[in-house]
Formats: C-alpha cells, sequence, structure tokens
C-alpha cells in the first residue's frame, strides 16, 4: 500500500509542479480530439433540441467535461464496465454507443437505446458494457462496485469504472462501496468528476474534505488529483489505475478536476457563478482546444482538422434526424419489459 | 430456600430447546457467572450461566432431554447453609408453566397462537406441485430455506449469497447454516453492516448476469436499501428496454417475531407488493419455502421473499424431490369449504387455519386460500373460491391502510361484486407501531378472534 500511494502523491506533485503528462502519439491526439469533439457537438445539438422541445423532461449536458472520458476510455480494455450518474450522454458516447440511439432515446422514440422508455438519464449497452445512466445521485457507485464484485468472481481482469460527481462524493453509500471495495479488493476505478459544482452549490459550500482523491484515506484506496481538461493526464492515470485493478491491489480513486460550461440541466439559471469564471476556464483550459493547438503546433493541417470536424458534424446531424423521424414506441410498448 | 433455575429463553421467538449437558454435578459448589449447562436449539448451542451462588441441589432436568419448554425448572440451587432437604421448599414452578407443557412465556406473547408446534398443517386438499405417493420428510422452515438455496447453489455457479453473518456466523437466524462449509467464503459472503451499500452490490453484480441472494438480517434493515431494490432492481429492465435486468433474491425474515417493538417489527408485503417490476413471495409451510424459494433463485426478475422469524422453527412435511420448485404467482387453497373464503399468506395463515378450526365447530366451512405470492396475485383463485362461497375475509399482520388485504378487497369488487353477499372483511394488524409490552404487541396483531368474529360476520352469525 505504501509504494502506490507515494506514486499517487508524486503524481499530484508533478501536476502542481506544472509536470506535463506523457505525450501522445499524432493517432492518439486525432483520436482522442475526434471523440470529443463528437460530445461536444452532440451535446450542443441536444441542447438545440430541448431548446424545440423535441427533448422532454431533464437533460444534463457534458460540454467541458470531454476530456474526462475520452481519456479514460483510452485506459481501458474491451470488456471493461463503465457506469455513471445522470449527465451520461458522453459516457455513452465515448464507449462507442451509436449517436443515433442516444439521440433518438433523448427525444424518447423507438429506435433509441432504451425503445423510448429511458430517456436521458437511463440508458444501458450490453454490448458496449454500459451499465447506465442512472438517475439517483450515488446509486451508481454502489452499482458500480458490484460491477467489480462480479469481474472479482468471475476472476477475469476486467476493471469497473464508476464515474460519480463532487455532489454524489457526500452520499452515504459511496463510503459504504468504498468500504467493501477495499475489504475485497475489487477492481474498480472511482472517478470523481468534479465539476466544481453540485447542481448550485459549490464544493467550498459542500464538502469538508475539498480534495476528492484523499475521500478514500480512511479506507486505505489511494487515490490521485488529475488534471481533468488534459486528456494526456486523465489517460496517464487511467493507466495507472487500471494496471492497479488489474494487479489485484482494489479499488484506486481518480479525482478529475473538470469544468462543466453549461448549466447543471438545461433548466439552470446558473446564478451561483459569474460568466467571467466560466469563460475563464473556456479560453485557458478548454480541452478540445488543448488538443487542436497541439496537433496544429505538430503541423497537422487546418485541412485535416476541418475533415473531422466535418465528420463529427455529419454523425451529429443525422443522429438528431434520424432521432426526430423515428416513430414514438408502439403504446404496445408500455405494457413490455417490465418482467421477463 | 432453594433457588429454582429456569429453562432460559435464548432468543425472543425461542418457545423450547435441548438440554444438551450439565457442566456441575449435584453437590457441586457454583458461583454467580459459572457455566452450568448447555442448551441446544435448532439454531445454536448456548451456555447457561447461574446468577445465584450456592450447591447445585438437585438437577431437574437430565442431560440429553430434547424439547424442554422455556421456563421449566431445570435445577435448584441451594443456598448456604441449606440441604437436601430443603429442596421440597423449592416454590412451583410458575402458574402458567402448569397450564400446559409448552411454555409459560409464550403463552403471553403473540408468538403463543403460531407457536404450538407443529404448525397448523390442515391440508385438506392436496398440494397440486407434488405428485401422490411422494416421499415425505419432515423439516423446519429454516432448514428447508437452506436446502433450497444450496440446491440451487450446487446446479449453478452463479448463484452466491451476501449479507450480514451469513457465512461463518452460520446466519443470523441460522438459515445459511453450512453453506460456507459447502460453498467457501467466495460464493457465501459476509458483508460489514452496510445494507444500502451491499444491496446495491448484489444489483450491479446481478446487472452482469450473476444471481444474488442478498439475505437482509431482517426486512426492516432492507429500508435503507430499498431505493436500490426499487429504483434499480425493479426498473431497470424497463428502463433499458429489455436491454438489462436483474435476477436477484432479497430474502430475510418480516414483519412481527416476538417482543422486539415497532422498529424490528414491520410488515412490507404492501410496500413491495405495489411495484411493478418485483415478484414478492410470502409462503407459509415449509414445503412452500422450499419450493418457492428455489423458484425465486432461478426467476429471471427481482423476487422479494418474505420469510417469518416466528415459523422459522416450526416443521412441516416437504417433499423428498430431487428438484421441488413450486411455481411463483400460485396461490393454493389449502382448506376446501363452502360458507366463507379466509385469504392470507406467511403467519396470517396462522390465525386463519386455526380460525377455520374454531368455526368449523359452529357448523361454518371455511375455505382457506394460502396466497403464496403476493405478486404476481393469483386473482383467478381468489375470485373462484368467493364465487362459491360469496364471502370473504383477508387476514395480514400489516396494517389496514393501503394494504394487501385492500387490494384483494378491490380485486373482489372488481371481479366478483355480483356474487358477493356480504361485505369483504379486512382483519389486519392494528393502526399502531408495534408496541412492546407483550399484553399490547398481542393486541396490536391480528387473533383467532378477530378472524372467527369477521367470518360469523360476513356470514350474518
Amino acid at each position: 500500500m505504501a509504494a502506490p500511494k507515494k506514486a499517487a502523491a508524486s503524481t499530484a506533485q508533478d501536476k502542481t509542479d506544472g509536470g506535463s503528462p506523457p505525450e501522445f502519439t499524432r493517432e492518439q491526439e486525432l483520436k482522442a480530439l475526434r471523440d470529443m469533439l463528437l460530445i461536444r457537438r452532440f451535446e450542443e445539438k441536444a441542447g438545440q433540441l430541448y431548446g424545440m422541445g423535441a427533448i422532454g423532461g431533464f437533460c444534463h449536458l457534458y460540454i467541458g467535461q470531454e476530456a474526462v472520458v475520452v481519456g479514460m476510455q483510452m485506459a481501458l480494455k474491451q470488456g471493461d464496465q463503465v457506469i455513471t450518474g445522470y449527465r451520461d450522454h458522453g459516457h455513452m458516447l465515448a464507449t462507442g454507443m451509436d449517436a443515433n440511439g442516444v439521440m433518438a432515446e433523448l427525444t424518447g422514440r423507438r429506435g433509441g437505446y432504451s425503445k423510448g422508455k429511458g430517456g436521458s438519464m437511463h440508458m444501458f449497452s450490453k454490448e458496449k458494457h454500459f451499465y447506465g445512466g442512472h438517475g439517483i445521485v450515488g446509486a451508481q457507485v454502489s452499482l458500480g462496485t458490484g460491477l467489480a464484485f462480479a469481474n472479482h468472481y468471475r476472476s477475469n481482469d476486467n476493471v469497473s469504472v464508476t464515474y460519480f460527481g463532487d455532489g454524489a462524493a457526500n452520499q452515504g453509500q459511496v463510503y459504504e462501496s468504498f468500504n467493501m471495495a477495499e475489504l475485497w479488493k475489487l477492481p474498480v476505478i472511482y472517478v470523481i468528476e468534479n465539476n466544481r459544482y453540485a447542481m448550485g452549490t459549490s464544493v467550498s459550500r459542500a464538502s469538508a474534505q475539498q480534495d476528492f482523491s484523499k475521500r478514500g484515506a480512511s479506507f486505505n484506496i489511494p487515490g490521485l488529483q488529475v488534471d481533468g481538461m488534459d486528456v494526456r493526464a486523465v489517460k496517464a492515470a487511467g493507466d495507472e489505475a487500471a494496471a492497479w485493478c488489474r494487479a489485484g491491489k482494489g479499488p484506486m480513486i481518480l479525482e478529475m478536476q473538470t469544468y462543466r460550461y453549461r448549466g447543471h440541466s438545461m433548466s439552470d439559471p446558473a446564478k451561483y457563478r459569474t460568466r467571467e469564471e466560466v469563460e475563464k476556464v473556456r479560453h485557458d483550459q478548454d480541452p478540445i482546444e488543448q488538443v487542436r493547438n497541439r496537433l496544429l503546433a505538430a503541423k497537422v493541417s487546418e485541412a485535416d482538422l476541418k475533415a473531422i470536424d466535418a465528420e463529427v458534424r455529419d454523425i451529429v446531424n443525422a443522429s438528431a434526424d434520424f432521432a426526430q423521424h423515428d416513430p414514438e414506441p408502439d403504446a404496445a410498448e408500455l405494457w413490455t419489459d417490465v418482467y421477463r | 430456600m432453594p433457588i429454582q433455575v429456569l429453562m432460559p429463553a435464548l432468543s425472543p421467538t425461542m418457545e423450547k430447546g435441548n438440554l444438551a449437558k450439565w457442566l456441575k454435578k449435584e453437590g457441586e459448589t457454583i458461583k454467580s457467572g459459572d457455566v452450568i449447562a448447555e442448551i441446544e436449539t435448532d439454531k445454536a448451542t448456548m451456555e447457561v450461566e447461574a446468577t445465584d451462588e450456592g450447591t447445585l441441589g438437585k438437577i431437574l432436568i437430565p442431560e440429553g432431554t430434547a424439547d424442554v419448554a422455556v421456563n421449566t425448572p431445570i435445577a435448584t440451587i441451594l443456598a448456604d447453609g441449606e440441604s437436601a432437604s430443603d429442596l421440597a421448599k423449592a416454590p412451583a414452578p410458575p402458574a402458567a408453566a402448569k397450564a400446559e407443557a409448552p411454555a409459560p412465556k409464550a403463552s403471553e406473547s403473540k408468538a403463543s397462537e403460531s407457536k404450538a408446534a407443529p404448525a397448523p398443517q390442515a391440508v385438506a386438499e392436496p398440494d397440486p406441485e407434488v405428485p401422490a405417493g411422494t416421499e415425505m420428510i419432515t423439516q423446519t422452515i429454516r432448514e428447508a430455506l437452506r436446502d433450497a438455496m444450496a440446491e440451487e447453489m450446487r446446479r449453478d455457479a452463479d448463484v452466491f449469497v451476501m449479507g450480514e453473518e451469513v457465512a461463518e456466523y452460520q446466519g443470523a437466524y441460522k438459515v445459511t447454516q453450512g453453506l460456507l462449509q459447502e460453498f467457501g467464503a467466495k460464493r457465501v459472503i459476509d458483508t460489514p453492516i452496510t445494507e444500502h451499500g451491499f444491496a446495491g452490490v448484489g444489483v450491479g453484480a446481478a446487472m452482469t448476469g450473476l444471481k444474488p441472494i442478498v439475505e437482509f438480517m431482517t426486512f426492516n434493515f432492507a429500508m435503507q436499501a430499498i431505493d436500490h431494490i426499487i429504483n434499480s432492481a425493479a426498473k431497470t429492465l424497463y428502463m433499458s428496454g429489455g436491454q438489462m435486468g436483474c435476477s436477484i433474491v432479497f430474502r430475510g425474515p418480516n414483519g412481527a417475531a416476538a417482543r422486539v417493538a415497532a422498529q424490528h417489527s414491520q410488515d412490507y408485503s404492501a410496500w413491495y407488493s405495489s411495484v411493478p417490476g418485483l415478484k414478492v413471495v410470502a409462503p407459509f409451510s415449509a414445503a412452500d419455502y422450499k419450493g418457492l424459494l428455489k423458484a425465486a433463485i432461478r426467476d429471471p426478475n427481482p423476487v422479494i421473499f418474505l420469510e417469518n422469524e416466528v415459523l422459522y422453527g416450526h416443521t412441516g412435511e416437504v417433499p423428498k424431490l430431487d428438484d421441488f420448485v413450486i411455481p411463483i404467482g400460485k396461490a393454493r387453497i389449502v382448506r376446501a369449504g363452502s360458507h366463507v373464503t379466509l385469504i392470507s399468506w406467511s403467519n396470517g395463515m396462522t390465525y386463519a387455519l386455526k380460525a377455520a378450526d374454531e368455526l368449523a365447530k359452529d357448523g361454518i366451512e371455511a375455505e382457506v386460500i394460502d396466497l403464496r405470492t403476493l405478486r404476481p396475485m393469483d386473482t383467478e383463485t381468489i375470485i373462484n373460491s368467493v364465487k362459491k362461497t360469496g364471502r370473504a375475509v383477508t387476514v395480514e399482520e400489516g396494517w389496514a391502510q393501503s394494504g394487501v388485504g385492500a387490494e384483494i378487497a378491490a380485486r373482489i369488487m372488481e371481479n366478483a361484486f355480483d356474487y358477493l353477499d356480504a361485505p369483504v372483511t379486512r382483519v389486519s394488524g392494528k393502526d399502531v407501531p408495534m408496541p412492546y409490552a407483550a399484553n399490547l404487541e398481542k393486541l396490536a396483531l391480528p387473533s383467532v378472534a378477530e378472524v372467527v368474529e369477521a367470518a360469523k360476520a360476513v356470514c350474518y352469525r
């Protein structure tokens, strides 16, 4: 336990010292750019459709946080499971779920991942090992620990990546889960997406311990604070945590320091923070711009980057088109899938 | 005056036990705190400590005696200066003990009615699930449950059991006795005291296709976990458009035990049976406990399996079959009759069956239906019976408001209104938190007398 804790400390140290994470190859940079752009454009489109009334209920956008899921996904292998809370569209796209199916679920259509019965907060894909999509804050932490339990039970080397926010981190079941995960050495990476606000409550107003990487300290779970706006730092931390889990050493916590540009949900007046604060993060730390600038500096042509933009826009536009024209679920679907 | 040592009650529901061993001999000096004997129940072996000082005067119950009722004098202790000749002066056993062989204390408690083991088994109707001529074995409900789990764990490596004290302690109520020894710590998992968390862990594991049996020490504690039972387990299949479901059993004792007061005595039948996506099973007989638990473990849906602590020690006939599975969702007519239908489940059946015996003495033939499953509810069996009798009384230990009895009454009204000769009547737990005092507890629960009275009322007798 001592060694990894030191590693944890030194990584955090590296970050505060301004040390850079390992460089990406060009292919990795391009993939990260493409995947983050897909999430951003998708979410922008979802916001638009919500404004048009095509999407109902709650809709929580992931814009600003893209580097977290994309970087983590680059550290995973086939079979690893992903589970998260209600701000989940980015996670779905990152795991490779089809944009049409996600967008059609948002519009409540039969081609949606849940046949229109789940909506924004409740989507799943067995094929992509995405276990939801959960609307009860913190519930996914126990469930994600259960996914890790299953890996342990089956003696495979899969890892459960369990995402939750700085708000959910104050729920009791998170600590019940931490205890069991460490006690039983379950392969789970707890990714705490600290976007600084639990709905309208800033971390400083809700959390006695604001360093979320230390939230596992009393269970001896090592934790890292990670620059969640730098996709390379995210992947490096993900690699370290995945290796830790696969080595049978139990869980690890990654606090991703990130930021959401949009409101908590579509109906958030955002009075709890200033426009300047948002603009500053966007200008100084935007995860997509960071990659784009590095690529340009590495002499990737504007044209190549534009081609990626175009590909992503096509996917997103097609998904919006599909989601608005796909029929609503058949009335008979009301009664299906209650039992099997 | 010599002091009597009485057979102790080792748990709220214990009525009798075996005197396994005397550790002191007659004539030996005894200090307060000395272990003088070992008592055995079907759950555990416990030591009896002396609370008085003196000399062990006479052993009244020899070691190896089985089924010694609680509060029976088992020995006398002579104080300083007393001799064997003083033994005759020992006070008579408490008055109630004289009345009947079983437990004086129990006659005070609500458990008394359910306790005259063996449990009422007024089976007029043969069980359709059991082929004629099947050999039967006598088992406690606790053993039937254990066997059901063991058989299913042998059959399917994805089945495992988790909960507080299920492994090394052998089960808080000894329902998981021996499972750790047979299946090992990987499949019989002691959890920390963390209901919300381990229910979620179980559901998460089930989402991947494993088949957990999650034991709650009591369903009272499952209230901390109810979010996962309902929001995570019951709704996921629907919310995922049928993609991802959850085959999981949540089981444990539900409802009133004996003298454990309000927070440990709640009946959750109505709570869980109102939730689509869950199946809810609440058996009464040992055979049903076994056959239905096996069905619950195999069911691809989340199943709430409500047991009853008072019944754990009751014995019944269980078919000796390699694979005895009772389908979920089927009620059973355990006593045929033509004048009134009594509908109950779980421990409520105790009152219903005894009431049927009483009613028969007055010429009223009650048909008694054991619902066994609360969701999906076997409305057909209820309706067919009511069409025959024209009268119905529901019996439940839970509260009346929004209770299962209320649901049954509504279904009868919707489906057999024209057949009714009297309003459907409910006998239920009283509309109060469960009191501790023995007399109040008894008043708070249904009684045989109330069932008899209700049945007579609907028969206009």
